[in-house]
């Protein structure tokens, strides 16, 4: 039993370090603001899940996975929040996605 | 291998400085500086010093970003041009590091247990502190207790602090040229920011009461909690604008704060005199020392969290006030 | 075990930390600063197990607070910076 939760934790724990890998390549390759963001988001939800449920997985049923499962709440309440004040600010403030397609005029201004 | 992460993060922390010294734009300075103080803090973590971490984190990458945009917001952005004597800065720069360095050679080596800290100081703690106070966390203690007197500077400090940047910039200056239609109607893209706040506020302060009184078993004490409630306060003030957060928590309230921390303190000091022992002398405050000593710690926690409370939003009320 | 994790967190830190220096707008920035403080919660996590010393969690869970109240911090300041200046124009006009 305790192999086989060693076993998924491990794979769970792998799991989220690739997400965060991928998320973190992704904002530093993607074009422009937004698909950055997006990027961004998928460090902020997948590996934050996976990670912090194979360390929950580790910990057992004590006040350590309490304290991971607010964490985990408190992370999957407040990164949508902060993506969506940041967009909105963002588009307040003039940024404008990146279009392959249109050629002169409309340029994404910063 | 947890050395070779200490030295990544130290190598990214000398990225950071470098990049914060080279650019000319303070905004992205203060937000560079975000993060130095996050890496420096994962740092502290990783030499296992778990306070000074949390410390670290609370002021340094929380409020102190709040406080200098606060200051930005009253002057401009751009750096101005640089003065023209820099060879003279730059060479009495090099001879200091030159001397530090050459300083840090006669050091013991790194968690050597033949240094004298070791042999001296530390054990005598470790061994002392289940004797005289019988609390979990040795930093507590010693930060409460044994070098008792130091933290009541240090509260004085953060005090005059407080006081001096109230003089500088004033206080209780009513919120002047904006008007508040306009002040509402941006609130209105940000109402979801605003709805998961209110959640979350109460729980934030919750989590700055536990990690208050928590100081005496784990990583936590009375710095981190004021920190984490000014946090909590600021974060009702971006939300709700600044009427509110006055009307909440007034300036006569913040100054009686600021005043009465410092005042806990000293008057446990003076009661130890009183009771017959020593100034800061904790034992004798109740009946048996070791209850007594903890008695005492936990009161002059209390003292500091609410002179840093007290402090942090004063300070930020007093930029927030002359912004507008 | 914890390992992967850890060295996997660790470069994402530094990948955010290159999006930081170079993002040509601010909001690029803010996007680095807001990601190296979740990552920051995940390595303190992780690291804290890795130790065996479980009761270092309430870290992680402060800095998940303030990497939060400091991202709306900015985003606020944005915004009175915005209205700021639109009323010194519509004054000015």
């Amino acid at each position: 039993m305790t192999t086989l939760l060693d076993i998924l934790s491990w794979v769970l724990l792998t799991l989220g370090g690739l997400s965060v890998l991928i998320g973190g390549i992704g904002a530093l390759r993607m074009p422009d603001l937004y698909t950055r963001m997006h990027a961004a988001s998928v460090t902020d939800s997948m590996g934050t899940i996976l990670v912090l449920l194979g360390i929950m997985l580790q910990a057992g049923w004590s006040l350590a996975t309490i304290k991971l499962i607010a964490i985990l709440l408190f992370l999957l309440l407040t990164s949508p929040t902060s993506s969506n004040a940041l967009a909105s600010a963002a588009l307040l403030a003039g940024t404008r996605p990146f279009d392959d397609a249109v050629q002169d005029d409309d340029e994404g201004q910063e | 291998m947890i050395v070779i992460f200490g030295i990544f993060l130290l190598t990214l922390l000398v990225i950071t400085a470098i990049a914060i010294v080279r650019t000319d734009n303070l905004f992205v300075a203060v937000m560079l500086m975000g993060i130095a103080s996050l890496l420096i803090a994962s740092n502290f973590f990783l030499l296992d010093a778990a306070d000074v971490a949390l410390t670290e984190a609370a002021v340094g990458a929380g409020i102190s970003t709040v406080l200098f945009l606060s200051a930005l917001a009253l002057t401009s952005e751009r750096e101005r041009a640089k003065s023209s004597n820099r060879i003279l800065s730059f060479t009495v720069v090099a001879a200091a590091a030159l001397i530090l360095i050459y300083a840090t050679f006669d050091k013991p080596r790194f968690g050597d247990p033949e240094a004298p800290v070791q042999t001296h100081v530390a054990p005598w703690y470790l061994e002392k502190t289940p004797e005289y106070i019988d609390i979990p966390n040795v930093v507590t203690a010693v930060l409460g207790s044994f070098r008792g007197y130091d933290t009541l500077g240090e509260v004085f400090v953060v005090f005059t602090a407080g006081i001096g940047v109230l003089f500088l910039l004033g206080s209780g200056v009513p919120l002047g040229s904006l008007p508040r239609e306009k002040i509402n109607e941006g609130l209105r893209h940000h109402l979801i920011p605003r709805v998961v706040g209110r959640v979350l506020i109460p729980f934030i302060l919750l989590f700055g009461l536990y990690v208050q009184f928590h100081g005496e078993y784990g990583p936590g004490g009375g710095f981190q909690a004021g920190a984490i409630i000014a946090a909590a306060i600021i974060l009702f003030a971006l939300l709700e604008g600044e009427r509110r957060a006055l009307s909440v928590l007034p300036e006569r309230v913040l100054l009686g704060l600021v005043a009465f921390g410092p005042l806990l303190y000293g008057a446990v000091g003076v009661a130890g005199i009183v009771l017959g022992g020593n100034f800061l002398d904790y034992s004798v405050l109740s009946d048996d020392p070791v209850k007594g000593q903890q008695l005492g710690i936990l009161l002059i926690e209390a003292g500091v969290g609410v002179t840093v409370t007290g402090v942090l939003l004063s300070i930020f009320h007093a930029f927030a006030a002359r912004g507008r | 075990m914890y390992y992967v994790v850890t060295i996997a967190t660790l470069v994402t830190m530094g990948l955010a930390l290159i999006r930081a220096v170079l993002g040509p707008s601010v909001y690029d920035r803010v996007l680095a600063v807001n990601m190296i403080g979740t990552k920051t919660v995940l390595l303190l996590s992780v690291i804290a197990f890795l130790y065996g010393r479980p009761d270092f969690l309430d870290l992680a869970l402060a800095y998940a607070l303030i990497n939060f109240i400091g991202v709306l911090a900015v985003l606020e300041f944005f915004r009175n910076r915005a209205l700021r200046r639109s009323t010194e124009r519509d004054e000015g006009t």
